[in-house]
């Protein structure tokens, strides 16, 4: 199959459901989150059987389109994100509809499952973008429906909030990628990044400058995507107002794309020896500040949402180490390794929060209290989300720390990697907190009710759980898939 | 299956049936059981003619980093899987009746103890480290759920500690990677030694340091020491009994496995550094010991105290020396776990372990007090105790490693060393004189109950092991010597 016709799925899917669902009438519109979940699921089987050789070299769209074996694992990385979250989403309906002026069965519910999927169909493309305007182009895709999604609730004035200031701060961040690509097709005369890769060496000295200037907006403006410092500040806000799910997809997916995009560009760049010398010690500082304040910052949280903004930004933190330490031959691969890893356990983590925010209506930790006894199941995927986003062995989220270390050991970032060692045991402060609340604390309310959960939530918790372990202790399969 | 593997899911299924909700104490109980029985198997089945590793079982899990889930013994890992498992079945067969979520309480015991046989029984130092950190949360939860005094401050500090500690260890053990040459990268434990032995493995002093304190951290070498007597006067005594018996001996079974073959030279470039912080386990420890007002605070320094020992053998780095460290590792085990584990119950009795407010227990609880003191025996470094045979020995192998000319640092730091055993003898025995003898306490009710049927038959049973390697610690060393024969 050709690798085109997956994007073209997604947005079908999209706009078939979308249609349907103004058809649907006053209802839960679960028919529609179904088939959303379904018609992903057969997009994502599907993308097994995608044969690179079936697209056209030759032809014009492979000049902003590559199908490469890193775009396809991303793509699928992405289906998968989406559907967790319509998963969550699912389960997040009584706090959407709560929060709709209408008092129609469903209102506004129809949307809320759609956007995440064209969200998705960005993700997708912006997977094999190789092309600063297509870049661009998807990324604005995914920017848009995430402005959305983000001040969804529309009587929740935190929602709203987050809202605004993702938006301002988005179309900041858009303006800054605009201006800098500018500079660079300045510069170059081309917008494909295998073009300008080629075109670098030829330029003479004095291009340089530019070429930084460039260089140095893109970075700005991904560092938002990203949440690197010192452009992370309006992370805690924005994730804690918007809707759980939303949150979600915005630090597993939009993340991914944003380091993606970043690692892309960041290879374009490091032909010239000359540019490497400047822009490697601009993403280790980077990185460590990254570093330094997700995990600091993160220690004193006492609400669970903001803990896991500030530990999202943490986590960039790592994956920006990675990107410093990308002369280590394995370090492209040590990156997306970390990428999937964070994917799962944060994905479970948010799931779970979600569920248990319904049924004690708050995402502070103090709601988490004595869960252990309230609903065993749901706290020990919880302390499987911890411990692997903690990084402790035999689950996926230590590979991915020790994948990272060992290439800045290698290219021997001795004060990155320390600065790491001491920002992980930070890591265990916080995450054990959760732990503690869980196990140590007895509930406030003995005896409130019992959480309920649906059985696709069930079902996508225990699979979650289990891929966690299992790339932790038997990590080859995923990376045969890895390129 | 490997019956390595099964001395592993043993303790896991076990523990998943504690949580499940089966009765926790008898199935826990019978689990530990069986894995005792099937330790003990094992090692009457280690063959010694032939020696090295066996019961060898491999599963590459990904070839490109060369780790592979890999199991095998050699004599020194035998001899820690009988310590572990001994520790473990005495540890759940003392356990009082658990108020609190009894079925957690089993679950995390077992744990530490599936941790530690794995960390124990894997050849690939992948699997080494992780089962360690496996064991990192249960003692989180135990000291955090079921502990006694600042439970909160002190789980956190000994789970922030021991995971620096783990990490520091994690960046040497990334470092001896990469020194390996390409192309012969592997995380094989055995064929690293053999790179070791054949001079080809050299990492530099760097990695040494950083494994050196890593391992260090989680042994509590001075000045690291800080968290384990916190720790220890906190834990449940199960918990107490597990964590200082067993799986601190981890660390210093690390360096016996990795450090030893491939750090020779390394060792003797720092012997002085090593040397200098072990005299501060043995005295500074050991006089801060001398000055603890309770029981299970003072049981915690002794414990970071022995260490001290175990250290000196290592920097001896001759056959004496790291075969009394190993055969320590085993005889203080069991002492540490029989202590606390009567520790726990005179707390029981009496609500406190404040000395002024104990006295004169020995009248109203005889056999409580007859197994302290073998207890108390074992640990000062009685003769006929394998305490004694063990540190005996390293004393030996370390006074031997020095008859040189001139000022010579390791018979000098022995002769102080030495010292560490009349500390201990002070400590110990002022301490049996304040809780058991003198004048009846001011806790001490007349009512007080002797111990129960469960508590003294595994004291007994850890007391008389000891006893019975003291006589003959032959036993042990006959698997332990062929390990380091290859030294002077």
């Amino acid at each position: 199959m050709n690798p085109l016709y997956l994007e073209v799925l997604v947005v079908l899917l999209g706009i078939v459901l979308l249609i349907a669902e103004a058809f649907d009438g006053a209802s839960a519109k679960r028919g529609i989150v179904y088939a959303g979940i379904a018609g992903l699921i057969g997009i994502l089987a599907a993308s097994f059987f995608i044969d690179p050789a079936a697209m056209n070299a030759a032809a014009p769209y492979a000049r902003f389109y590559s199908a490469d074996a890193l775009a396809i694992f991303l793509k699928q990385f992405a289906l998968l994100a989406t559907i967790v979250v319509l998963v969550m989403s699912l389960e997040y309906a009584p706090t959407v509809e709560a929060n709709m002026p209408s008092e129609r069965r469903g209102a506004g519910l129809g949307e809320f499952y759609v956007l995440p999927i064209f969200a998705c169909a960005g993700l997708m493309w912006m997977a094999s973008a190789v092309d600063f305007v297509m870049i661009f182009v998807s990324l604005e895709l995914v920017t848009i429906a995430f402005y959305i999604l983000v001040s969804y609730l529309r009587r929740s004035e935190a929602s709203l909030e987050s809202g605004t200031k993702y938006l301002v701060l988005g179309a900041l961040s858009t303006g800054f990628l605009v201006y800098g690509i500018t500079w660079i097709y300045g510069v170059t005369g081309q917008f494909n990044l295998a073009a300008i890769a080629e075109k670098l060496p030829t330029l003479d000295q004095a291009a340089a400058p530019a070429l930084l200037f460039g260089f140095g907006l893109i970075l700005i403006a991904l560092g938002f995507k990203i949440a690197a410092a010192p452009f992370q500040f309006w992370v805690p806000d924005v994730y804690q107002g918007a809707p759980t799910p939303v949150t979600a997809f915005l630090s597993v997916a939009s993340k991914a794309a944003g380091f993606i995009v970043l690692l892309r560009v960041v290879q374009t760049f490091l032909v010239v020896p000359a540019l490497q010398e400047k822009i490697l010690p601009l993403l280790a500082v980077i990185a460590g500040a990254t570093m330094i304040f997700g995990n600091l910052a993160a220690l004193p949280q006492s609400n669970l949402k903001r803990l896991l903004a500030y530990s999202s930004i943490g986590h960039a933190g790592y994956l920006l180490l990675g990107v410093v330490s990308i002369g280590a031959p394995f370090a492209g691969t040590a990156i997306v390794f970390y990428l999937a890893a964070y994917l799962l356990m944060t994905l479970l983590a948010f799931l779970v929060m979600t569920i248990v925010a319904q049924a004690s209506g708050g995402d502070d930790l103090a709601d988490f209290n004595g869960l252990n006894q309230r609903a065993p199941h749901l706290a020990f995927a919880m302390l499987i989300a911890m411990l692997s986003l903690a990084g402790i062995p035999l689950t996926a989220g230590f590979l991915g720390k020790l994948f990272i270390f060992e290439c800045a050991v290698e290219q021997q970032h001795w004060i990155l990697v320390i600065l790491g060692v001491i920002t992980v045991a930070a890591g265990f402060y916080y995450y054990l907190k959760v732990i503690r609340a869980m196990y140590w604390q007895q509930p406030a309310n003995p005896d409130a009710p019992e959480i309920k959960v649906g059985p696709l939530a069930k079902i996508t918790i225990a699979l979650l759980c289990a891929l966690i372990i299992w790339v932790g202790v038997y990590p080859g399969p995923l990376l045969a898939l890895l390129p | 299956m490997s019956p390595l593997l099964s001395l592993i899911l043993i303790p896991l299924v076990t523990a998943a049936f504690c949580m499940a909700g089966a009765v926790p104490r008898r199935i826990s109980l019978f689990g530990a059981g069986a894995n005792l029985l099937l330790s003990l198997y094992l090692l009457a089945s280690y063959s010694l003619e032939i020696g090295g590793f066996q019961f060898v079982s491999e599963n590459a899990l990904f070839p490109a980093y060369g780790i592979s889930f890999s199991l095998g013994a050699d004599g020194l890992s035998m001899v820690l899987l009988l310590l572990a498992t001994l520790v473990t079945f005495a540890a759940v067969w003392v356990t009082p009746q658990v108020e609190k979520s009894p079925g957690m309480f089993y679950a995390c015991l077992l744990f530490i103890s599936a941790g530690a046989i794995g960390a124990f029984a894997s050849i690939d130092l992948f699997f080494f480290y992780a089962f360690h950190e496996l064991a990192l949360i249960p003692t989180f939860l135990l000291i955090g759920i079921w502990g006694s005094g600042e439970r909160q401050r002190i789980a956190w500090k000994v789970t922030i500690y021991l995971a620096f500690g783990s990490f520091i260890l994690l960046l040497g053990l990334i470092g001896l990677w990469l020194a390996v040459p390409e192309g012969l990268r592997t995380l094989d434990i055995r064929l690293l030694q053999q790179l070791g032995y054949a001079g080809i493995l050299a990492p530099g002093p760097v990695v040494y340091l950083l494994i050196l304190f890593g391992f260090g951290i989680l042994i509590a070498l001075f000045p690291f020491h800080t968290w384990a007597p916190e720790a220890y006067a906190s834990a449940p005594a199960p918990a107490a009994m597990l964590h200082a018996g067993v799986l601190k001996k981890f660390g210093l079974y690390g360096l016996l496995r990795i450090a030893v073959p491939i750090f020779p030279e390394e060792i003797q470039q720092f012997a002085h550094l090593v040397l200098i912080l072990l005299l501060g386990n043995i005295l500074y420890v050991g006089f801060v010991t001398l000055a603890q007002k309770r029981l299970d605070l003072m049981l915690g320094y002794s414990s970071v105290m022995h260490m001290g020992y175990a250290f000196l053998g290592f920097v001896a780095l001759n056959q004496l020396g790291l075969g009394g460290m190993s055969l320590m590792l085993f005889a203080h085990g069991l002492t540490i776990a029989a202590l606390f584990a009567l520790c726990g119950e005179i707390s029981r009795r009496t609500g406190t372990l404040e000395f002024s407010q104990l006295g004169g227990l020995a009248g109203l609880t005889p056999k409580l007090g007859l197994l302290f003191g073998f207890a108390a025996m074992a640990s000062l470094g009685l003769p006929g105790f394998a305490t004694f045979a063990s540190e005996i020995i390293i004393f030996f192998g370390a006074f031997a490693r020095g008859n040189v000319g001139g000022f010579n640092w390791f018979q000098t730091c022995t002769a102080l060393a030495l010292w560490g055993v009349v500390i201990s003898a002070v400590y110990m025995l002022r301490a049996y004189r304040n809780i058991f003898w003198g004048a009846r306490g001011s806790a001490v009710k007349d009512d007080t109950e002797d111990l129960g049927c469960d508590v003294r038959w595994a004291v007994i049973l850890l007391i008389a092991v000891l006893l019975l390697t003291g006589f003959r610690p032959g036993l042990l060393l006959d698997y332990l010597n062929p390990v380091f024969a290859y030294l002077p």
